[in-house]
């Protein structure tokens, strides 16, 4: 196996190139993608026979509840490369995405409650998926907390990829809590071994929905791992050179 | 289109304030996490250029008084 790509990634210069140059390409696109799913979602989507026009909070409430119970396990992946390999980019990958995987487990829970009001009569029940969501809004709130408890950074890497580890037990039980116990949640609505159970019309923008917000995830929290990278590397003599030359254009700080 | 008019379009069937109000919230998670993460790469610049400032600053000051010492 050639390790020279592995080897790469954890030089964090190298991460900060090749995120500057990635970083408005994905921004772009997932603005695009984010666009036309929201427009065919909202506006030409046919409605649910059932529940009618709420059933359009789908398009936004499915793709933040996958995307902030990716953004655990990616975290725990690289908490468990970081343990092993003692890779410092992973450390640096876990502090950029935490935030971001807070705020999008908040939008799944809210935009949740908000659908379930006028669907099954009540903003929230202790029910298994929810509760278990719940659940990873405080795992990612904890991590958060942690970080900010610790001062040092060897300390701060070490904990927080074994606080992701302990914590990504929760992320099966999320996803199979609709079929272990009997729940309100409604079962999956992708599946990879079946076909959606809805017209092509319906899961089309979701799907648009979905890499939209994954391609946005990665625009940000890219900008948010090369803000970390300058931090940890200014005594580096390329940060020193980079910061010179972007004072120099003053205005152009991207 | 599945709206006959733009008023049927923001009514949603009755559903409008949840549809919209969800909607509405995602674009702000979407936005803060977006201007939040360039302001925090700016300010991290501007104080890294002020660190850099200070220490050259602080050079001049000490060849300064080394010469001034020598003399």
């Amino acid at each position: 196996m050639n390790w020279t790509f592995f080897h790469k990634l954890g030089s964090p210069r190298w991460f900060y190139d090749m995120a500057t140059r990635w970083q408005p390409w994905l921004f772009g696109l997932s603005l695009a993608l984010l666009i036309v799913g929201t427009v065919w979602g909202l506006a030409f989507a046919p409605q649910d026979y059932q529940q009618g026009n709420s059933f359009r909070i789908i398009y936004l409430h499915v793709p933040s509840a996958i995307l902030a119970q990716s953004c655990y396990m990616m975290m725990a992946v690289a908490g468990l490369v970081g343990l092993v390999w003692r890779m410092k980019m992973s450390d640096v990958f876990i502090a950029a995405a935490a935030p971001l995987g807070a705020s999008f487990t908040f939008l799944a829970l809210f935009t949740g409650a908000v659908w379930g009001k006028p669907t099954w009569g009540t903003w929230w029940v202790w029910d298994a998926r929810l509760t278990a969501m719940l659940v990873l809004l405080f795992l990612y709130l904890g991590l958060i907390a942690l970080r900010n408890a610790l001062e040092d950074r060897d300390l701060v890497a070490r904990a927080s990829a074994i606080l992701t580890l302990v914590g990504s037990v929760n992320i099966p039980i999320i996803k199979y809590s609709v079929e272990w116990w009997n729940t309100l949640h409604q079962p999956a609505t992708f599946k990879l071994t079946e076909k959606p159970a809805m017209p092509p019309e319906m899961w089309v923008p979701l799907l648009i929905m979905v890499l939209g917000i994954y391609l946005y995830f990665g625009a940000v929290v890219l900008m948010r791992m090369r803000t970390e990278i300058l931090e940890r590397e200014r005594r580096t003599r390329w940060v020193q050179s980079l910061v010179s030359d972007s004072v120099r254009h003053t205005g152009r700080s991207e | 289109m599945s709206f006959d008019s733009f008023g049927d379009f923001i009514a949603m069937g009755g559903h409008g304030l949840y549809v919209w109000l969800c909607y509405g919230v995602g674009l702000l998670v979407l936005l803060l996490n977006w201007l939040g993460a360039r302001s925090a790469r700016a300010g991290m610049i501007r104080q890294l250029a002020q660190r850099q400032r200070r220490e050259q600053a602080l050079n001049e000051t000490n060849s300064r008084s080394e010469r001034e010492s020598q003399a």
